[in-house]
C-alpha cells in the first residue's frame, strides 16, 4: 500500500506543478503581456541572484575551509619528502585560491554590473594585445615557477635509493596485502617466480635461491624510523596501488612489473599518537587502484618503530617463512639443504 | 562549389514553405525521421539519444551516491528494479557498485558528452553556420548515427545480463578487465563493452571525417576561415582531435580483445589468479594505460572544446559584444588541441612509468593551463561593459565558465607530479574532472539546447522553467562536487564502496550525505528540463526566425529550415560573426550576410576598403581575412 500511496502523491504533486505552469502561461496571455525584447525585471533578478550566489559561495568556501581545517587535512606528513610535497601543495593552494577568488568575484561582479539596461549600449571592444599578452605571460611565469619547484621535489623523490636503504617487499593480491622482509641473516630478498605460487607459498619463493631461506612474511608493515626505506612493490593478479596517506606515498602494484617507492618515515607510531592526541592512532595502507569487489577493504596495518634497534629486534624475532612451512624443504636443492636448515632457523 | 549548386537545385525543388520541418514532397516517415540524411534530423537523433543516456548515466550515479551517502540505509524498495543486485540485507552488491561506477563513467564521457554534444551540435550547426546545404556526405552522416545507435543498444543490453556490465572502471585497465576470474563484469559484460566501443569509434570517425570535410570544403562564399564563428572552429578542432586519437583506443581495445579471447599477452604477464598461474608472460598493463590515455586525454578536449565553442557564441550574443580576442580564442583552441596529444601520461605519474617521463609530462601539462587561462580571461572580458541578457542559455554559459575556472584551477595541483602523488585517485581528482570536464561540458550542451532550440524545433522553450532548471542545477552541481575537494585532500580513495574499514577515512559522513542529497536534487531538477524540452517542442511559443538578434548565418534561415536549409540561394558572408553593438550601427547587431556597403554609418576605415571588393566581385573577398 505504502509505495502506491507515495506513487499517487508524486503524481499529484506533478499534476499540481503542471497546473501552476499552465496557469502562469495563461495569465501571461490574458494580461496580453507585451513582447518586449528583454524583460528587465526578470533580467535584473537573475543578475541579483548571480551576485548573491557569488557572495554566498565565497563566504561558505572560506568559512568551511578555515573552520574545518583540522577535519579535512591529514596530520603533519610523517615522511621527509611528504613535508616537501605538502609545502608544494599549500603553495599551489595559495596561488590558486587567490587567482580563483579574484576571477570568480570579478566575473560575477561583471554579470551584475553590466546587466541589460534599455538605454545602454555595450562597448565594442574586440581585442587588446597588451591585455592579452599580460594574461598569457603572467600565468606562464607563475606556472613555470610551480613546475620547477615541483620537478625538483619529484626528482628527489624518484632518484634511486641508496645502497643502505631498508628493502621491504609489499605484495598485493585480491584483496589483501602481505609484506616480505629479507631475513636478518643474509639481508637479501630471495628470488621469486609467479609460477611457484601456491596456497602456502604465496610469494612464489624460488627455494633454489638460498636468499629465500630466511625471508619472512608479515601481515603488518613494520618500518624503521629515520632510515631510507625502499618499498619494492608487486601484484599477483590485477593492478593495485600502495597508498600510505600519512607518508604521502603512492605507487601502483603492477603484475609483471616491479615498482618501487623510497621514503623516510620520520615519525614513529608512538610519536604520531602524541601529535594527533589520539592514543589509538594507527598508520594504515590502502589500495587506490580499482581491483575488484574488495577494493575498499584492502587495509594493511602499518607500524613505525621507535628506534632502529627496536625495529631490528622485531625483525630478529620473526620466524622465517621456511620455518613456518617446513614441508617446503623438499624443494630446496640437496646441496643447500644443510644451509637452509640453519638459515631458516629450523636447526637451533 | 559544385556540390552546393547541386544542392541548391535540389532545394528549390524540394522546399515548400508551410512550416513543417523536413517536409519533402517525396519521402515517408522512415526516410524523414529514421534513416534520414538531413543533418538537422541527425542532430536531433543524437540529441534525443544523448538525453536518454544522460538520464541513465545520472540515475546510475544516484544509485551509488545512495550507498556512499547513506551506507546504513536499506534499499529494499529498489528491489523491484535491481533484484539480485541488492544483497539480502538490502544494500547494493559490492561488485554491482563497481559496475555502476564504470557504466556511469562510460556513458557520461562517451555516450552523453561525446556523441550527445558533438553529435548534436556539430551536425546541427556546421552546415547552418558556414552556409552549406548539408554535410559533405549525408549518407556517412546517417551511418554515423546508426553506428552510434547500434553501439548504444549493445551497451544498454550489457546492463541487463546476469554477470553484470563491465566493472573495471571506465578506463577498463587490464588485467582486471581481461580476467573474468577477477571480477564477473569482465566476462560477457566486458565483451559487450568492447564491441560497443568499437562501434562507437566507427561512428565517431564517420562523423568526424564529415565535419572536417564540410568545414574545409563547403563554406559559403565569403566565409573565410577567419570569419567562422568560434563554434565552428571548436567543432573543427574537436573532429580533428577525435580523428587522430580514437583509432588509438580502437587499437587498445583490439589488443585487449586478443588478450581476452585469443590467448595473446599484450597486457598480461606473471599473473596468479583464482588459484592458478596463467601462462601469459611478457605483456605490460602499463602499455594499455599509455594507449588508453592517448585517446583518454584528448577525449577531455573532445568533450570540452565544443562546449567552449558554444559558450563563446552564446556569451557574445547575450553580452551584445564581440567575443574578446577572437584570434586568441582560436589560437588557444589550436594550442590546446595540439597539446592535448602530449599530456596523456599525467594520468600515470604513479603507475610505475619511468619518472623521467613524469617530469616531461608535468611540464607539458602545466603549459596547457596557459591557453585555458587565456580563454577564461577572454570570457570575463567579453562580459565587461556588455549589456547582458540573462537568457537560460546565457546563464548556463556563465555556469560553464564558472565550472571551467573552479575545476580547471585544481588541475594545477594534479598536473604537478610531486603533488599528484598524494592526490592521485582520490576524491580530489573526482572533484576536478567532474567540474572541469563533466559539468562544464554538460552546461555547454544544455546552453546549446536552450539557445538553438528555436532553430531546431521552431518554438521557444519556456524561460521561467529554464531559470528554475538553471539555479537548481548550478547550485546543485557545486554542492555535489565542491565538498569532494575536502574529502580528497584527506585522501579518500575513489571507487570505494565504503570507507569505514579505515580509521584514516572514517570522517565526512556529513559531507558525503550532503553530496548525495545534492546529487539527487540535481538529477531531479533535470526533469524540469525534460518537461520543458518535450513540452515546448509541441506547445512552445512560435519562435521568430532570429529570436536572440544574433549575427550568424543559421538565423537567416526560415523558422523551420527545410532540407537544404535556405529556400533561396545561400547567403554570402561579408563580415566576421561578432559585429555586436558596433559604434554607429542602427541595431546592436549586424548579421554576417550584410555587406559593408549597406552599413556605411558603422564601418571602420579598413572596412570601407572592403566595399570596393564587394562591388567588384564578391568572390574575391573570400580569401581576404577580416581585419579587427
Amino acid at each position: 500500500m505504502m509505495p502506491l500511496a507515495i506513487g499517487l502523491g508524486v503524481v499529484l504533486v506533478l499534476v499540481i506543478l503542471y497546473m501552476i505552469f499552465r496557469i502562469g502561461r495563461l495569465v501571461d496571455v490574458a494580461k496580453g503581456k507585451k513582447e518586449e525584447e528583454v524583460n528587465e525585471t526578470t533580467n535584473n533578478n537573475q543578475a541579483y541572484l548571480l551576485l548573491l550566489f557569488m557572495v554566498t559561495s565565497m563566504v561558505a568556501f572560506f568559512w568551511y575551509s578555515i573552520s574545518h581545517y583540522e577535519e579535512y587535512t591529514l596530520p603533519v606528513a610523517a615522511s621527509t619528502h611528504g613535508r616537501a610535497t605538502d609545502g608544494l601543495f599549500w603553495t599551489t593552494m595559495w596561488i590558486t585560491v587567490a587567482s580563483f577568488s579574484v576571477i570568480f568575484i570579478v566575473m560575477f561582479w561583471f554579470t551584475f554590473k553590466y546587466r541589460y539596461q534599455k538605454d545602454r549600449k555595450a562597448v565594442f571592444f574586440a581585442d587588446n594585445h597588451k591585455l592579452e599578452i599580460i594574461w598569457t605571460v603572467v600565468p606562464a611565469i607563475v606556472l613555470a615557477l610551480l613546475i620547477f619547484s615541483g620537478l625538483r621535489v619529484w626528482n628527489d623523490i624518484t632518484s634511486p635509493a641508496g645502497a643502505n636503504a631498508e628493502v621491504i617487499e609489499v605484495v598485493a593480491q585480491q584483496f589483501a596485502w602481505t609484506a616480505r622482509y629479507p631475513g636478518v641473516k643474509d639481508k637479501e630478498l630471495g628470488q621469486v617466480n609467479y609460477k611457484m605460487i601456491d596456497a602456502s607459498n604465496e610469494f612464489g619463493l624460488n627455494l633454489a635461491d638460498g636468499n629465500t631461506h630466511d625471508d619472512f612474511k608479515s601481515l603488518e608493515l613494520h618500518l624503521p624510523p629515520d632510515k631510507e626505506i625502499l618499498l619494492k612493490i608487486r601484484a599477483k593478479d590485477v593492478l593495485h596501488s600502495v597508498f600510505l596517506p600519512h607518508f604521502r606515498v603512492k605507487m601502483d602494484a603492477v603484475p609483471g612489473l616491479q615498482t618501487h617507492f623510497k621514503f623516510v618515515a620520520e615519525k614513529s607510531t608512538a610519536e604520531m599518537r602524541s601529535i594527533t592526541g589520539n592514543p589509538n592512532f594507527n598508520y594504515e595502507m590502502a589500495c587506490t587502484e580499482i581491483c575488484g569487489k574488495g577494493h575498499f577493504s584492502m587495509r594493511f596495518p602499518v607500524f613505525v618503530h621507535e628506534s632502529i634497534e627496536d625495529y631490528e629486534k622485531w625483525k630478529s624475532s620473526q620466524e622465517s617463512w621456511l620455518k613456518q612451512n617446513p614441508e617446503y624443504m623438499k624443494y630446496v636443492p640437496a646441496n643447500l639443504k644443510e644451509a637452509a636448515m640453519i638459515k631458516s632457523g629450523l636447526y637451533y | 562549389m559544385a556540390t552546393i549548386d547541386v544542392h541548391s537545385h535540389v532545394a528549390t525543388h524540394s522546399h515548400d514553405d508551410h512550416g513543417h520541418e523536413h517536409e519533402h514532397h517525396e519521402g515517408n516517415f522512415w526516410t524523414n525521421y529514421i534513416f534520414c540524411q538531413d543533418h538537422k534530423v541527425i542532430a536531433k537523433q543524437f540529441l534525443i539519444t544523448g538525453i536518454f543516456w544522460a538520464v541513465i548515466g545520472g540515475t546510475l550515479s544516484v544509485l551509488f551516491r545512495l550507498q556512499l551517502g547513506f551506507p546504513e540505509a536499506s534499499l529494499e524498495w529498489l528491489r523491484p528494479i535491481l533484484g539480485g543486485w541488492l544483497t539480502p540485507e538490502g544494500k547494493i552488491d559490492q561488485e554491482f557498485y563497481l559496475a555502476l561506477v564504470t557504466m556511469h563513467g562510460t556513458i557520461m564521457v562517451f555516450f552523453v558528452l561525446t556523441a550527445g554534444l558533438s553529435g548534436t551540435f556539430s551536425n546541427f550547426l556546421i552546415p547552418l553556420q558556414i552556409g552549406a546545404r548539408d554535410m559533405a556526405s549525408g549518407f556517412m552522416n546517417m551511418l554515423s548515427y546508426w553506428f552510434f545507435f547500434l553501439s548504444s543498444v549493445i551497451m544498454f543490453t550489457s546492463l541487463f545480463i546476469s554477470t553484470g556490465p563491465a566493472g573495471g572502471g571506465w578506463t577498463v585497465y587490464p588485467p582486471l578487465s581481461a580476467l573474468p576470474q577477477a571480477i564477473p563484469g569482465s566476462g560477457l559484460g566486458m565483451t559487450l563493452w568492447l564491441v560497443s566501443m568499437a562501434l562507437f569509434i566507427v561512428s565517431t570517425l564517420l562523423g568526424g571525417i564529415n565535419y572536417i570535410t564540410t568545414v574545409i570544403n563547403m563554406r559559403t562564399q565569403g566565409m573565410s576561415f577567419t570569419k567562422m564563428p568560434l563554434t565552428i572552429w571548436a567543432f573543427f578542432f574537436t573532429a580533428i582531435i577525435g580523428l587522430l586519437s580514437f583509432p588509438v583506443l580502437f587499437g587498445a581495445a583490439l589488443l585487449l580483445i586478443f588478450d581476452r579471447s585469443f590467448g595473446t599477452s599484450f597486457y598480461l604477464s606473471d599473473i596468479y589468479v583464482a588459484g592458478e598461474a596463467l601462462p601469459n608472460q611478457g605483456g605490460s598493463p602499463v602499455l594499455f594505460q599509455h594507449l588508453f590515455w592517448f585517446l583518454g586525454h584528448p577525449e577531455v578536449y573532445i568533450v570540452l572544446l565544443p562546449a567552449l565553442g558554444i559558450t563563446s557564441e552564446i556569451i557574445a550574443t547575450n553580452s551584445r559584444k564581440p567575443i574578446f580576442g577572437y584570434k586568441a580564442m582560436v589560437g588557444s583552441m589550436l594550442f590546446i588541441a595540439i597539446l592535448s596529444f602530449v599530456v596523456w601520461a599525467h594520468h600515470m605519474f604513479v603507475t610505475g612509468m619511468n619518472p623521467f617521463l613524469g617530469s616531461i609530462f608535468t611540464l607539458l601539462t602545466l603549459i596547457i593551463a596557459v591557453p585555458s587561462a587565456v580563454k577564461i580571461f577572454n570570457y570575463v572580458t567579453t562580459l565587461w561593459q556588455g549589456n547582458i541578457r540573462f537568457t537560460p542559455a546565457m546563464l548556463f554559459s556563465i555556469g560553464l565558465v564558472s565550472f571551467f575556472l573552479t575545476g580547471g584551477i585544481t588541475g594545477i595541483f594534479l598536473g604537478n607530479s610531486a603533488v599528484d602523488i598524494q592526490l592521485h585517485d582520490t576524491y580530489f581528482v573526482v572533484a576536478h574532472f567532474h567540474l572541469v570536464m563533466g559539468s562544464a561540458s554538460f552546461f555547454g550542451m544544455i546552453a546549446g539546447v536552450y539557445h538553438w532550440f528555436p532553430k531546431m524545433f521552431g518554438r521557444m522553450m519556456d524561460d521561467r522553467l529554464g531559470y528554475i532548471h538553471f539555479w537548481l542545477t548550478f547550485v546543485g552541481v557545486y554542492l555535489v562536487f565542491f565538498p569532494m575537494h575536502y574529502i580528497g585532500i584527506t585522501g579518500f580513495p575513489r571507487r570505494y564502496y565504503s570507507w569505514t574499514n579505515f580509521e584514516t577515512f572514517s570522517g565526512f559522513a556529513d559531507l558525503n550525505m550532503l553530496v548525495s542529497v545534492a546529487a539527487i536534487l540535481t538529477l531531479s531538477a533535470q526533469a524540469i528540463f525534460m518537461f520543458n524540452f518535450f513540452y515546448s517542442m509541441f506547445r512552445g511559443k512560435a519562435a521568430p526566425a532570429n529570436p536572440w538578434n544574433s549575427t550568424t548565418l543559421e538565423w537567416t534561415t526560415p523558422r523551420n529550415p527545410g532540407h537544404g536549409n535556405w529556400p533561396g540561394p545561400i547567403p554570402t558572408v561579408y563580415r566576421w560573426p561578432y559585429d555586436y553593438s558596433k559604434p554607429g550601427a542602427k541595431e546592436d547587431f549586424i548579421p554576417q550576410h550584410i555587406p559593408y556597403s549597406e552599413t556605411p554609418e558603422s564601418n571602420l576605415p579598413e572596412e570601407n576598403e572592403q566595399i570596393k571588393l564587394e562591388l567588384g566581385s564578391s568572390g574575391a573577398i573570400a580569401g581576404n581575412s577580416h581585419q579587427h
